[in-house]
């Protein structure tokens, strides 16, 4: 009756899907087209994250002059607090170059932040993600380490022109290499995808982590920056038998409570300094780690 | 619906797909994620339904691509899954326009379900999923549910703005 019968069509969508999963999955053809749809759906997200917006504008209109006055006073004493942190941090930065030249690698360079703010939340549970509202338009790049003011969260992986996705540390498919702050021993911290709940895998039995120890970044897989915090271990229980320690860890940013973000844009050309040569066999990037290793 | 008359409406079309976009991205807490009707799906059977000379496969799949982006999937899992459920439901729409109102939702239940299911499929295969794939019926179940209050409301809107 109608001049196309839908059987072709789906056959012809069904091929045409197909070769985007395939292009999309095993190289960076479609992304033009991924980039192109941005512009149509970043809007939704915006609009979606309305109601949110003007609840806190109003939730400023009503501020009362007496509790404005004491959030002043509070941040007035933090800022004075951190001022007194920065001054001592000068001194321990240079100090830290001199020490770095001693031993003939890079110093650490400052990294240049963006602000941005959260406008979405991955509705599927399989997977744990957010949406910003600063895209490519920003120079929001793929691969951009994202931060809160106590620690990691996660990487974006889809910079889109006016918003962008960042896949969490929580994340099942996440993984990334860090090491304990109190001694240096390193592992590979991954996501479960259930809650802020995060694994640190092939730890051997004997390694010297305990409960409690702060986990910061290495900077090994190049993507993220160094020495940022990243969890705290919450349990640590050894079974006699299994070839590896079980330890758990907790990400130390508040994942499920911040509505502000930063953007961290590596500025340090790294090269991994002394540790390094001992360990030819290190994995090459452990920020993505597949499911099979 | 007379065949004959010249298409129009469109831009409503378009307008109820953005609006079901909203609801599929605005944020809800956990638990209620997990029972997310498929809105953009049922909107699109919807019109399937009562427009199937204009709406199809070809729908189906742009809606689909449009939500792959819009949720950050891998390109093709919705618009594969959306093509299949426009392509069940003009194999069905006949029977479906006779069929009770629960039957309807049964009807519904399926469509959603199996286009769910392809998704879930296409997801499985790129390592995405973490729970077992009957989680996916509790959307479906949703949408099921949903399917007559929406039919009422886009129906309305179709007659308000004669969509033809």
């Amino acid at each position: 009756m109608y001049s196309s019968n839908p059987t072709y069509r789906l056959l012809i969508a069904l091929v045409l899907a197909v070769v985007l999963m395939a292009l999309d999955q095993r190289s960076k053809w479609v992304e033009p087209l991924r980039y192109g749809v941005g512009y149509l759906t970043a809007p939704v997200h915006y609009l979606a994250h309305l109601p949110v917006d003007s609840a806190r504008w109003l939730g400023r209109l009503s501020e009362t002059r007496s509790n404005l006055m004491e959030s002043r006073e509070r941040l007035e004493r933090q800022v004075l607090i951190l001022e007194q942190k920065v001054q001592r941090l000068a001194v321990l930065q240079a100090e830290n170059v001199r020490l770095r030249e001693l031993l003939n690698s890079s110093a650490n360079l400052d990294a240049s932040v963006l602000v941005a703010e959260i406008i979405g939340v991955d509705p599927d549970p399989n997977r744990q993600e957010l949406v910003i509202n600063k895209g490519g338009q920003d120079d929001v790049l793929q691969g951009q380490a994202v931060l809160e003011s106590q620690g990691l969260i996660g990487q974006v992986v889809e910079a889109g022109p006016l918003s962008a996705r960042v896949l969490l540390i929580t994340d099942a498919s996440h993984a990334m290499s860090v090491q304990v702050n109190r001694n240096g021993v390193r592992a590979i911290l991954a996501g479960t995808g259930q809650g802020s709940r995060l694994r640190l895998l092939y730890v051997p039995d004997t390694a010297d982590i305990k409960e409690g120890d702060l986990l910061v970044s290495t900077g090994l897989g190049q993507l993220y920056p160094r020495g940022y915090p990243v969890a705290r271990v919450s349990r640590v229980s050894h079974q006699s038998g299994a070839a590896f320690a079980d330890i758990e860890a907790r990400p130390t940013a508040r994942l499920d409570r911040v509505s502000h973000v930063l953007l961290v844009q590596s500025m340090e050309p790294v090269s991994i300094p002394d540790v390094a040569s001992e360990s030819p066999a290190d994995p090459p990037t452990a920020e993505e780690l597949p499911d099979d290793e | 619906m007379m065949n004959n008359e010249r298409p129009a409406g469109t831009g409503v079309i378009l307008v109820t797909f953005v609006v079901a976009a909203l609801l599929e991205v605005v944020p809800l807490n956990q638990t209620l994620d997990w029972v997310r009707p498929e809105w953009m799906l049922l909107v699109l059977l919807y019109w399937v339904l009562s427009l199937p000379h204009r709406i199809g496969v070809l729908w189906g799949f742009l809606v689909g691509l449009y939500l792959d982006v819009l949720v950050g999937a891998t390109l093709g899992q919705w618009a594969l899954s959306y093509a299949f459920g426009a392509y069940f439901m003009l194999a069905a729409y006949k029977r479906m326009r006779v069929f009770p109102l629960l039957q309807q939702s049964a009807v519904v239940f399926l469509l959603v379900g199996s286009a769910n299911l392809i998704a879930y499929l296409v997801q499985e295969s790129v390592g995405r999923t973490l729970y077992p794939p009957y989680t996916i019926l509790y959307s479906a179940a949703a949408s099921a549910v949903l399917w007559r209050p929406l039919c009422t409301a886009l129906r309305w809107t179709q007659h308000r703005f004669l969509v033809r």
